[in-house]
């Protein structure tokens, strides 16, 4: 299974591709929009500041929208966030920001009552099925390093409490537009298997194609 | 559900006779130790459950720079939880490339102190979760301080002192606050605060608690507490009594005095939130 990490020049790609090579996927990362439009398996990397993280990202908006209809697309921290309807961080009071409205929902700062970012470990609570999740139980911890969060919805795979319970992993109704607000590639064994679980998903979605063309 | 306590090993590596890069330890303040290949160790602590890991090169050369990004990318590749990398870092060039390597995270001492605009350019361009700021404290017992705390003498009684922020291994001060600085430190940008005591490092007595609660009461970003980490009583002290977020320790690990797992089931038996 061959993956391709778009790198829009934000943060440490190493890990992904690491975790990505250890669930056996073959690791391409590139930022050529052409790679992209070609690519079986898509992973949207999102570290550091939001704003950076649109702008720079922006090149690669519509080839993603069009990959969303037939491609199996994991977007990490900010990556998940772009894949929204909108987000409030950097627009004005009471406007948003546009996002790739891939998933419904849109993205709100954490609240005040708590420490900003949240940064550290905490614990996922599954909310329904979804291949990306296999083997991930209640409890089980992942890292988290955000500001920013979306709402708990019918579309939320599993969720995380941090001063108010939201979206730590969800996906579009089709379910092959995933992401995780937590970073995989650094929660530890949980992160794995969720890397893991999304080279499989690619795999049996790309091998479903076939044999429904056949 | 809350976060957790984090519990992150730390190593020190320099470069061994032969040039290759190796672990220290310190043993008695200054007595450097061979205690393994970081490689090996950054392997062995993802395993045994650490909640990050800190990656401190203290080789200060050019050539040893060099082989410290391999070092650090050859490590990354073993880490799949959070990865600290310290040590000379000085300009904006120094944490890309140091990012660009594999870690998450820089921590920056007295390159800051040096040059303060540095933690708002890093936190600008990378974002503030990966620029660390990293002190060495040590207390003084005069007038020259901004804050002042109770610290027990040997004989059981208490006398005040501040803490001055200190470079070069606590063998030069700087007259700054500590406490001042880590107010400044994160209204610039710093993501998380790595308090060092120089009084308290190589001790195993205890995390220097005066110090570590007055920096967690002075701001709201995450403070990593460091120095002096005998065993898990000790960890316990510094997240209840001082409020620190995460505790990191080197020697009792490196010399297997202590498992990351015992640690942490003592600290969840004695209600301390810890992943387990």
């Amino acid at each position: 299974m061959n993956v391709t990490v778009i790198d829009y020049g934000v943060g440490n790609l190493r890990s992904l591709r690491r975790g990505l090579e250890r669930a056996g996927a073959e690791v391409t990362v590139s930022s050529d929009p052409d790679d992209i439009r070609d690519a079986a398996a898509l992973v949207l990397p999102g570290v550091g500041a939001f704003r950076e993280c649109v702008a720079n990202s922006e090149p690669f908006h519509d080839v993603l929208v069009e990959k969303a209809e037939n491609t199996p697309i994991l977007g990490v921290c900010v990556g998940l966030q772009l894949m929204y309807e909108e987000s409030t961080e950097g627009a004005p009071a009471g406007e948003t920001v546009e996002g790739l409205g891939l998933i419904p929902g849109r993205v709100e700062r954490l609240p005040n009552s708590v420490k900003v970012p949240h940064m550290g470990w905490n614990e996922l609570t599954p909310e329904r099925d979804h291949p990306i999740t296999d083997g991930i139980e209640a409890g089980d911890y992942a890292y988290f390093v955000h500001s920013y969060c979306a709402d708990v919805t019918g579309r939320t795979i599993a969720s995380c409490e941090y001063g108010r319970r939201f979206a730590a992993v969800a996906a579009n109704e089709a379910g092959n537009v995933i992401g995780t607000q937590f970073h995989p590639e650094k929660s530890g064994e949980t992160g794995l298997k969720i890397l893991s679980n999304f080279v499989d998903y690619a795999e049996a979605y790309h091998a479903d194609e076939v044999a429904a063309a056949e | 559900m809350t976060l957790t306590k984090r519990i992150i090993p730390c190593i020190d590596v320099d470069m061994d006779d032969d040039g290759n890069a190796a672990v220290f330890t310190g043993v008695n303040f200054e007595n450097l130790e061979y205690s393994g290949d970081p490689v090996e160790m950054a392997k062995k602590y993802n395993e045994a459950g650490a909640d990050e890991f800190v990656f401190l090169d203290i080789t200060a050369s050019a050539e040893g720079r060099e082989t410290m990004l391999d070092t650090v990318s050859a490590v990354a590749d073993e880490c799949f939880i959070p990865l600290t990398v310290g040590g000379g870092i000085r300009t904006k060039a120094d944490i890309k490339e140091t990012l660009r390597a594999g870690a998450d995270k820089v921590s920056i001492n007295s390159g800051a102190i040096e040059n303060p605009e540095l933690i708002t350019e890093g936190a600008d361009a990378f974002g503030a979760q990966c620029i660390v700021i990293s002190v060495d404290a040590r207390r003084r017992f005069d007038d020259e301080g901004d804050q002042y705390v109770e610290v027990e003498r040997g004989d059981g009684t208490t006398e005040e002192c501040w803490y001055e922020c200190t470079v070069k291994g606590g063998r030069e001060g700087t007259g700054m606050d500590v406490v001042t600085w880590a107010k400044e430190a994160e209204r610039r940008g710093a993501g998380e605060l790595f308090v060092n005591s120089i009084d308290a490092d190589g001790t195993k007595d205890g995390y220097d608690i005066p110090l570590t609660r007055a920096v967690c009461d002075a701001v709201s970003t995450p403070v990593i507490a460091s120095s002096g980490c005998g065993g898990p009583e000790d960890m316990e002290e510094v997240f209840v009594e001082a409020g620190a977020d995460a505790g990191l320790a080197a020697s009792i690990f490196h010399f297997d005095e202590f498992g990351i797992g015992e640690v942490k089931r003592y600290l969840d038996e004695h209600g301390v939130p810890v992943r387990l």
